[in-house]
């Protein structure tokens, strides 16, 4: 049967099994919207911003573990989509991001609303796709699918001219895919696996450092298994939480920059680092020359350009995480003969404890002025983490990495690559939209939210029940701490105190807003909004002038670790009342 | 660290639309040197063959491979450096031949010593068709300089490895030997 280019478009995404679309119309792609009206077995969501589509796409997709999809218009509906591409792009998220494109014959004249969104998305893109011939378009999806959601995953854009979506032709959707030029290696070498285990079970030090890789594998129950049956201590990145449960004995916390202090210390003196689906990012090694100094380093990835690109290895291994995994676990039961082959950590677990009730995370609670990490505390203990968060970025996002146990993958929904504000609350929409009957929170910060306060209409218009959490303490937050720690306390342009009246503004979309001011509110305000059932903005009015502890200030070594700002040695008040996490 | 040293990188990839800027971008968007480029199609139409000239130490190198493998449109990406190879530059020199007496004769004899071509002639100059290795190239710019030359084209190596290697046709290897278990193509 011949279709057109935008039924073809349709009938394709079915074949993918997509079923919902984040999207927003305009000119060039008015014929796929036509279509997607007369077929209701695709679900559009429609927001009210195309960076929030493709946020939207990223929450749906991280906590699915599926390829989210995005349907924009050409010229600014493209380049709107830039900033969620390059999100995508670093934290390795499957995207598959359709915009629409001026006629073919229309490309190069400057035409109304031409961008060349092909040229823009290749340094953000893991590839992208000009569709120059209708018959090619069936390939296209296939292959934007399979390169988006195979491999290190990420963002796949395809441009689609509005002469292409309109041409007719007969459909034939391929069964398989296969790509010469592309092949992802999924099976670990075995003697490099051999190898590893050897390392591991001559160790006396081992620490697992994890990471993203792990969610996207599916890897977690391997990882639990390893962690539990090889009794190493673990960390886990930002982009790695919830990869083995929160509260688990062997978890250290996050590493790095504001990971916990036993983490930063376990890593500093391991002599065997076993790095599974990591990056060794700035933000998690600090001075590189000092990262891990005696450690002999395993890292397995699935991307051979991470590997080596910033830190030395001795025991590389490319492949997929859950299949390494589970033949490293094989491997070390065989050549161990018994559990009893890693009792010999046992000090070594022990001294980690010891690190951990060395500086344990804290936060002075104050009956005057809400602590921040006093919220995160009472939605944690609210929720018994049985939730999808989403937060935004800077201290409102460490202190919910701290504080908040994630106790299962695919929960945790944050832009740790690109660090961009304004992802959060898209990204709660997004994944409300896959769990309609779960509870979804988005922690964010005043600046942060007002980035994409629009999709506050979405939420609204599709009564979607996100709880949303606002850290308000009038400043950027992260930025402020900066500048009160390395630039002399002389805060340039980070003072927002002048924000809306959330409240008012919740309710003037059309949604429920709560506020707390003091810390007696704050149980109140958690019980209260929780509890009703359509979207709620709930604004947390915090010490505006709270840091995020410990820290490693950027390009230091990781054991270099502060506790406490410059000034507040000598104030004896705020000495007291250390409360432990 | 290792020294930095001149690599030839052959790569093969699909001949489609947007490769070439990919590759180039690549090398802009991670501060990779492109010292000189070729791209022409091969013998199979669907794919192009590329010869980039760059250097690096070891560790760049390495991630310079990986990288261009990672692209989708790469098929396959050889550091010919690693074996014994061939490599060849075209280019193309007008020269003046009048600016002494004698100039024109001495022209005709330096392209004859080096076995080039003169290719156009004009009552004031030569243009001479020179192709060879880098230490040729070199040479006859050298002698012919004196004459004084108005332009110099160049057409940017090509690279090819030594038949008895090329046979085994297989890519550059991995820093470490294991770490891919399927080295790509």
């Amino acid at each position: 049967m011949k279709m057109n280019g935008a039924e073809m478009l349709l009938e394709s995404l079915k074949r993918e099994k997509v079923s919902h679309i984040f999207g927003y119309p305009g000119g060039v792609v008015l014929p796929i919207f036509d279509a997607l009206y007369k077929d209701p077995s695709l679900q559009v969501i429609l927001t009210r911003h195309e960076q929030g589509a493709v946020h939207a796409a990223e929450g749906y997709a991280r906590s699915t573990n599926t390829v989210g999809v995005v349907l924009v218009t050409s010229g600014p509906g493209a380049t709107n989509t830039l900033t969620g591409l390059a999100d995508a792009n670093m934290d390795s998220i499957p995207l598959v991001v359709i915009t629409g494109q001026v006629p073919t014959k229309m490309i190069g004249n400057d035409a109304f609303q031409e961008a060349d969104i092909i040229g823009m998305s290749r340094s953000c893109t893991k590839h992208n796709f000009l569709v120059r011939k209708i018959a090619d378009l069936p390939k296209i999806i296939k292959e934007a699918f399979y390169i988006a959601r195979t491999g290190r995953p990420g963002p796949v854009l395809i441009d689609f001219p509005k002469d292409v979506i309109l041409e007719k032709a007969e459909f034939h959707y391929p069964e398989t895919v296969s790509i010469r030029s592309y092949n992802p290696t999924i099976q670990g070498n075995r003697w490099q696996i051999r190898k590893a285990a050897q390392a591991i079970l001559k160790a006396r030090k081992p620490v697992l450092y994890a990471g993203g890789g792990i969610i996207s594998s599916g890897a977690h129950k391997e990882l639990l298994e390893l962690v539990n049956l090889a009794n190493i201590p673990t960390t886990l990145t930002l982009m790695g939480l919830g990869a083995i449960p929160g509260d688990s004995p062997r978890f250290l916390g996050m590493l790095g920059m504001h990971g916990t202090y036993a983490a930063n210390m376990a890593i500093h003196h391991a002599d065997v680092l076993i790095a599974v689906g990591v990056r060794f990012d700035d933000r998690v090694t600090g001075k590189i020359a000092e990262f891990s100094p005696h450690s002999k380093v395993i890292h397995i990835d699935i991307d051979p350009t991470s590997i080596r690109k910033n830190f030395h290895v001795e025991v590389p291994i490319v492949g997929d995480a859950k299949t390494i995994l589970k033949d490293l676990i094989e491997e070390l039961r065989e050549i161990s003969g018994s559990e009893d082959a890693f009792r010999h950590f046992d000090p070594w677990v022990e001294q980690t404890h010891e690190w951990e009730k060395e500086h344990p995370l804290v936060y002075s609670f104050d009956k005057e002025v809400i602590k921040p990490q006093y919220v995160i505390e009472k939605i944690y203990q609210y929720t018994q983490g049985d939730c999808i968060v989403s937060t935004d970025v800077g201290q409102h996002q460490m202190w919910t990495a701290q504080f908040f146990k994630f106790i299962s993958p695919n929960t945790w929904l944050t832009s740790g690559g690109l660090g961009t504000m304004g992802y959060g609350f898209p990204a709660a929409i997004g994944a409300q939209k896959a769990f309609p009957n779960k509870r979804v929170i988005a922690i964010t910060g005043e600046g942060s939210f007002l980035m994409n306060v629009q999709e506050l209409a979405t939420v609204v218009s599709l009564d979607l029940p996100v709880k949303i959490v606002i850290l308000n303490n009038q400043y950027l937050g992260m930025v402020r701490q900066w500048q009160e720690f390395f630039y002399g306390s002389r805060y340039s342009s980070s003072f927002i105190g002048q924000s809306p009246d959330f409240v008012k503004l919740a309710e003037a979309f059309g949604a429920a807003g709560l506020r707390a001011t003091r810390p007696e509110q704050v149980e109140d305000v958690i019980l209260d909004g929780f509890s009703r059932r359509g979207p709620v903005l709930m604004e947390f009015q915090v010490d505006p002038e709270e840091n995020v502890f410990p820290m490693v200030p950027a390009g230091g070594s990781n054991i270099e670790m502060i506790f406490e700002s410059p000034g507040e040695k000598d104030d004896p008040k705020k000495r007291d009342s250390i409360l432990t996490a | 660290m290792s020294d930095v040293r001149k690599h030839y990188i052959q790569i093969l990839v699909e001949n489609r639309f947007g490769v070439l800027s990919r590759v180039a971008g690549l090398f802009s968007a991670r501060g990779f040197n492109i010292d000189s480029l070729s791209v022409a199609p091969g013998i199979d139409p669907s794919v192009s063959q590329m010869t980039i000239e760059t250097q690096g130490d070891d560790h760049v190198m390495e991630q310079i491979i990986k990288q261009l493998n990672k692209l989708i449109d790469v098929i396959k990406v050889v550091d010919l450096t690693e074996f014994s190879f061939l490599c060849r530059e075209t280019i193309l020199i007008r020269v003046n031949t009048t600016t002494r007496p004698g100039d024109r004769e001495e022209a005709f004899r330096i392209v004859e010593i080096f076995r080039s071509k003169i290719v156009d002639s004009s009552p004031t100059t030569y243009t001479i068709e020179v192709t060879g290795d880098e230490d040729k190239i070199e040479a006859i710019l050298n002698f012919l300089k004196p004459l004084g030359i108005k332009d110099v084209i160049r057409s940017g190596k090509v690279a090819i490895a030594r038949e008895d290697q090329r046979a085994s046709g297989k890519s550059s290897k991995p820093a470490v030997d294991g770490e891919l278990s399927y080295p790509r193509s």
